[in-house]
């Protein structure tokens, strides 16, 4: 039985890969054959709609910019602030922002900026004149500069927590003081001595970023252009056609749409080796970036705190528009107060939420699971983990959904899976899988190996030593990793409404149908409760160990 | 419970260099040291005997616990008790809790086990801690406890891994007589590693380097 277990053990990374692997190996060859068939009339179809040039470079544009800019401002913030007070509280800032859904998001950021929305209404009349919303496209601009706020504002917490993950290994404070003492300002000393560690460190994640950028559908639904959209919406667009007969053009739009984010990747990679080979000409200069210093340093932390707070103003004002009752142009704020919506739509909120926590506890523990296996595996075993394993983990993060979902909905409905609950959970462990492990890993490798050593010679079998000296001790970041794939699996829209088939409904997938529409107290509500619920779970992450260690020291939160 | 502790031509090699050898017979309640600086193999020749060396060496000859042979055996089976330089308590469990972990399943009954426990805090001269905080006790008082906790377990040899080098002189003298005591008085045959002269000295067994050479403590 022992053995048996053992074996089962140490089998699990291979299942966990398997697991990652097969969904979006099986999903992409899904996309890609009937794309092909019959002399690849799918991928003719697509690049045939009159929209398609349109709606790539729209991919394209808006893929590439908000990766530059969020990493350019994600980049900024830490050289700016490291080691200064300031950077505490942009952090402290940041890192609730990452868990809330990208969809919450677009919809605050929709309601601040809209003609109608926030920021208008609180210069208007007084500056502006204006008693009637002003008919101008902010939202929805056929340019995709909405679109691209939105992503950059939601990428930069993303980006800048990862990059804090990584900093301890760029030996950063002793490097900085060493470039300082030449007379480097702050911005070519992090430039030349942090950047390149970090760098390496946080690629996949960029890469990750630059897919998601290039490929989003919640994002671009609520915040893009539509005539044409983005090639991934119009992909979801073809999808949904009730016909059935666009299928094949959805996957041929889906394999452009894959070719085009491997291209946006291998230019990526062009541009990195042209930007280190920039920065060792610029360190050989004996640049000290003084003027850079001056200029860019101001610009892009206030532009990171600014978007930072215009998230959480478009958050703020979701909750406000929940509970709004009379509210005109250009009032600020109501002129009263009302439960209205939450009242009336009490049920169908409460049946949302029941389902999302149904479909994302069952992702996360199966997710948590196998993280588990797969670190106590490497640990018992001793086995080392390569550069390629990473790889892996972060395959269904850079291969857009849009690619690979659209062939895994074809075999949920070959197979009958499609529109049970839990097919969709299936689905979203893919997706919960990565950032659950990459949450629990560092913490779960860091871990004291003397304790198990102690255990072991008191008599303990490895067993016993995982759950009850291992698991206890861990238990702050196993609940943080719980938290983490809580919020991620609240947050999917693909997945649910395409392995869903539709009857589904969470929480996101309400949201985003809701968006459309120009219901703002119920859409309020619903992304309400789509941001309040990964927070809920990240406070329990807090509180829980809070109390479980009240009385002991020794695991006391460093201060 | 106790016996002897044989290394029979215990050989460990790294990189093709031998760095321990040693064939040893430990007699019941006897404290043999291995000195040497830090580095030499000392810690390595506990992990063999303990079970948790690391696969980037090879290990030759055998292990024998009672005329048992345990070289093949996992940590967990070997009853091979060990008491490091830190006392590594369990920060998660009270120090009734640390103890309790080590007190082997086949005692059964919670008054017994409780009983035990309380009998290993009278003896340490800790009546009464068992609800404590690890963190929130002295750095002599986690010694000891550290050392009631590996003897709850029952081991069959002691193995001591610098155990007294973090302490600060007064203490050290202190503790270091407390744990010698009891290893006599449990007669348990001990393997103390350590670079400190008077350590070696206040085990009053055989002093020997990792490659079996004797030490003279003149």
């Amino acid at each position: 039985m022992a053995r048996g277990a053992a074996s089962l053990l140490r089998q699990a990374p291979r299942l966990t890969i398997a697991l990652l692997c097969l969904p979006v190996a099986a999903g992409l060859a899904g996309t890609i054959v009937p794309a092909l068939s019959d002399g690849a009339q799918g991928l003719r179809a697509a690049m045939d709609w009159p929209g398609f040039p349109g709606a790539l470079w729209l991919s394209v544009k808006s893929g590439v910019l908000a990766t530059v800019l969020s990493l350019c401002i994600t980049l900024g913030l830490i050289a700016g602030l490291y080691g200064t007070r300031s950077f505490a509280r942009v952090q402290h800032l940041l890192a609730p922002l990452l868990s809330v859904p990208h969809a919450a998001a677009a919809l605050g950021l929709a309601f601040l900026i809209a003609p109608s929305g926030w920021l208008v209404r609180l210069v208007s009349p007084g500056l502006t004149g204006w008693t009637q919303p002003p008919d101008i496209l902010i939202l929805n601009d056929p340019a995709g500069w909405a679109l691209i706020l939105g992503l950059v504002a939601k990428e930069i917490p993303f980006l800048f927590l990862l990059s804090l993950a990584a900093l301890p290994q760029t030996d950063a404070p002793r490097r900085l003081a060493v470039a300082f003492s030449f007379g480097a300002g702050r911005l070519a000393a992090f430039a030349v001595a942090i950047l390149p560690g970090l760098y390496r460190q946080i690629r996949l994640p960029v890469y990750a970023v630059l897919a998601y950028s290039a490929t989003s559908v919640e994002v671009a639904m609520i915040l893009g252009p539509s005539l044409p959209p983005p090639l991934s919406v119009q992909i979801v667009i073809w999808m949904n056609d009730p016909g059935l007969t666009q299928r094949d053009t959805a996957a041929g739009g889906a394999l452009i749409q894959l070719a085009a984010v491997l291209g946006l990747i291998l230019l990526w990679r062009l541009g990195e080796v042209l930007s280190r080979l920039a920065l060792c000409r610029w360190a050989e200069a004996g640049a000290r970036g003084l003027l850079a210093q001056a200029i860019v340093q101001p610009v892009v932390v206030a532009s990171g705190v600014l978007l930072a707070g215009l998230l959480v103003a478009g958050l703020g004002g979701l909750a406000v528009w929940s509970v709004a009752g009379l509210w005109q142009f250009p009032d600020a704020l109501p002129q009263s107060w009302s439960l209205a919506v939450w009242q009336r739509t009490g049920d169908a909120l409460l049946t949302s939420v029941a389902e999302t926590i149904r479909v994302a506890l069952m992702a996360t523990a199966a997710a948590l699971m196998l993280t588990l296996a797969c670190l106590e595996a490497e640990s018992r075993f001793s086995l080392t983990v390569g550069p390629r394993a990473l790889w892996l983990l972060y395959l269904p993060l850079v291969v857009p959904q849009v690619a690979f979902l659209p062939g895994l909905q074809g075999l949920a409905l070959r197979s009958g899976a499609e529109g049970h609950w839990l097919a969709v959970a299936a689905a979203h462990l893919v997706f919960v899988l990565p950032y659950l492990f990459l949450s629990l890993a560092p913490a779960y490798r860091a871990w004291d190996g003397r304790i198990a050593v102690a255990g072991a010679a008191l008599g303990a079998t490895p067993a016993r030593v995982f759950w009850r000296l291992r698991l206890p001790m861990l238990l702050r970041p196993i609940l943080t990793a719980i938290a983490v794939g809580m919020a991620v699996s609240i947050g999917q829209y693909l997945p649910t409404l395409l392995v869903g088939g539709g009857r589904v409904q969470t929480l996101t997938t309400e949201a985003v149908a809701l968006s459309s529409g120009g219901n703002r107290r119920l859409i309020g509500a619903y992304a309400f409760l789509q941001m309040a619920l990964p927070a809920l779970f990240f406070w329990l992450a807090l509180l829980l160990p809070a109390l479980a260690f009240r009385n002991r020291r020794g695991l006391a939160v460093a201060a | 419970m106790s016996g002897q502790l044989q290394l029979d031509a215990l050989r460990i090699l790294h990189g093709g260099q031998t760095i321990v050898a040693l064939d040893l017979v430990v007699s019941p309640g006897e404290v043999v040291t291995i000195m040497g600086p830090s580095g030499s193999g000392k810690s390595t020749a506990l992990s063999a005997v303990l079970g948790t060396l690391s696969p980037a060496f090879r290990m030759q000859g055998r292990v024998l616990l009672n005329q048992r042979d345990v070289t093949t055996l996992p940590p967990h089976l070997r009853k091979v008790g060990l008491l490091f330089q830190d006392d590594v308590l369990f920060p998660h469990l009270s120090v009734g809790g640390n103890l309790a972990f080590a007190i082997p399943p086949s005692v059964k009954g919670r008054a017994r086990r409780q009983e035990m426990i309380d009998a290993a805090l009278e003896s340490a001269g800790l009546p009464g801690f068992a609800g404590r905080d690890p963190a929130t006790l002295s750095g002599g008082q986690r010694a000891r406890v550290a050392l009631m906790r590996t003897l709850l377990a029952r081991p069959c040899a002691l193995l001591l891994d610098e155990p007294f080098s973090r302490l600060d002189a007064a203490l050290r003298v202190q503790i270091r007589g407390f744990v010698l005591d009891r290893i006599r008085a449990e007669r348990l045959p001990t393997i103390l590693v350590t670079h400190d002269i008077e350590d070696a000295r206040a085990a009053g067994g055989r002093v020997v380097t990792p490659l079996g050479a004797p030490v003279s403590l003149e």
